[in-house]
């Protein structure tokens, strides 16, 4: 164990790092898609409530690892063997954002859905009774009610997409898993390589709910002083 | 249209309006002149508060034509927007932005619709809560005050843009008792300062007191409509005498 720590040490803590900064990329491309196909799905529009049903529910029905497989060895494929591009290539860490953003962007954007659709009908209604258009009477009024409501689930949704970074070793990108599979095989020492592993990964994940339970605490503070 | 709109503030002409198959407006034609109390009253479901949500266009009409302060706003191709921002609307649930306190929910609208700078915007808010009696309130969120005050800070925003009619529908319906006073009292201002309004409500006594004029409406249709003292003292239609035996 001991000598684990120090001689894979540095090695693991980078992998973390690039664990993390996977997360990280994945996570803000999420957010974006995830308000993207959560308003597409509230707007008084059935083409695109269609279009944002049918993105959740591939999403959801394919597994991760498939949808992994899919983009970093099915796209370039797809780019130049059949459409007859040239050179079209992934590299992993591009690969693995374009999956965790999809993935997770495809939970938000429920997750989103939901949060606009448990403000009370009449705060649209009376926002555009004072002549404010649709999209200034959701960002200024309905989008910030629904965040409040949306922070626990959007938190758990990031310690989800944390984790299923791991689903990506798969691919090749040498995060966490990956990283340490290298060590176990180099050193032999199974039962001590993953318990370090676990305990990174249990210390990362406590570290952000208990930030996340402290923003959630401050958040509702302020409205129970109200 | 024609020549009998021609002082109307808002003319509703075969107005018609459908939930699905349910046909809830049938026809419905009536003007409004300037500066009239027109107190709407009626059984539930009779259609009164879609009548009032479609002068709006909260929601969207089936067929007909509604012009308000000479714009067709039954006509498609107008910004509503625009048109709202004259129309003053006063909810039964007060609608206050609970993600705002009061002050910001009476600026928002002049300042994000840039018809105020921020300084303006709050001088007026200002004066409007002074008018309602809540100026000690500005820093408070909504969900601290009581529906009184809450009813009474939604018709200050509402004021605010300023508008030349204002909507109530039915606003002093999810209040207790003891605090209906201070909104209808609110409004007797509002109407004696000249105010167009048209108002849903279950206060007869407000009818009787403050209407010019108050529109009977049972099953999507005016069964009756005149004086508060025509119909409170002499109804003719059996539909209002048997609704008025129940309420009064």
């Amino acid at each position: 164990m001991y000598k684990i720590i120090t001689v894979y040490g540095k090695m693991l803590l980078a992998a973390l790092g690039r664990t993390l900064v996977l997360a990280l990329f994945g996570l803000f491309f999420a957010c974006i898609i995830g308000l993207i196909f959560g308003l597409l799905s509230v707007v008084k529009n059935k083409v695109c409530n269609i279009l944002a049903h049918i993105f959740v529910d591939v999403i959801r029905g394919v597994p991760m690892i498939v949808l992994a497989f899919f983009v970093y060895f099915g796209i370039p494929y797809l780019f130049n063997n059949i459409l007859g591009f040239t050179g079209v290539s992934l590299s992993a860490l591009q690969a693995g954002t374009i999956c965790l953003a999809l993935n997770c962007g495809a939970y938000m954007s429920e997750i989103i859905r939901a949060g606009i659709q448990s403000v009370d009908a009449g705060q649209m209604e009376a926002a555009r009774s004072l002549g404010l258009s649709y999209w200034k009477a959701m960002s200024l009024v309905v989008l910030p009610q629904a965040i409040r409501t949306m922070i626990p689930s959007i938190i758990n949704q990031f310690i989800i997409t944390l984790k299923d970074t791991s689903i990506l070793s798969v691919i090749g990108f040498p995060e966490l898993v990956n990283t340490a599979k290298n060590v176990q095989a180099n050193t032999f020492l199974s039962f001590q390589t993953w318990l370090i592993v676990g305990v990174m990964y249990l210390v990362v994940i406590m570290i952000l709910s208990k930030t996340a339970k402290l923003v959630e605490r401050r958040m509702n503070r302020g409205r129970r002083m109200q | 249209m024609g020549a009998e709109c021609n002082n109307a503030i808002i003319h509703v002409s075969n107005l018609k309006k459908c939930f699905g198959d349910l046909e809830v407006l049938k026809d419905i034609s009536v003007d409004i002149e300037e500066g009239e109390v027109v107190v709407v009253i009626g059984p539930s479901g009779s259609g009164k508060s879609t009548f009032l949500r479609c002068l709006n266009k909260l929601e969207q009409v089936t067929a007909g034509t509604i012009v308000v302060n000479g714009v067709t706003i039954t006509d498609k191709k107008v910004n509503i927007n625009k048109v709202r921002e004259n129309i003053g609307m006063v909810f039964q649930h007060f609608n206050l932005f609970e993600n705002l306190n009061i002050l910001r929910n009476l600026t928002l609208a002049p300042v994000k619709l840039k018809l105020k700078d921020k300084e303006t915007a709050k001088k007026e808010a200002l004066e409007m809560l002074h008018k309602v009696g809540l100026e000690s309130k500005t820093e408070a969120y909504p969900s601290h005050l009581s529906g009184g005050q809450k009813q009474r800070v939604a018709i200050a925003r509402a004021l605010c843009m300023h508008p030349d009619i204002m909507l109530f529908d039915e606003p002093t319906s999810a209040l207790d008792p003891e605090m209906v006073g201070e909104v209808l009292q609110v409004m007797k201002q509002l109407a004696a300062e000249g105010m167009t309004m048209v108002v849903v409500t279950h206060e007869m006594g407000f009818a009787r007191e403050v209407a010019d004029r108050v529109i009977f409406m049972d099953d999507g249709y005016i069964v009756e409509e005149g004086t508060p003292e025509e119909i409170f003292r002499n109804p003719k239609e059996q539909r209002t005498i048997d609704f008025l035996n129940k309420v009064l």
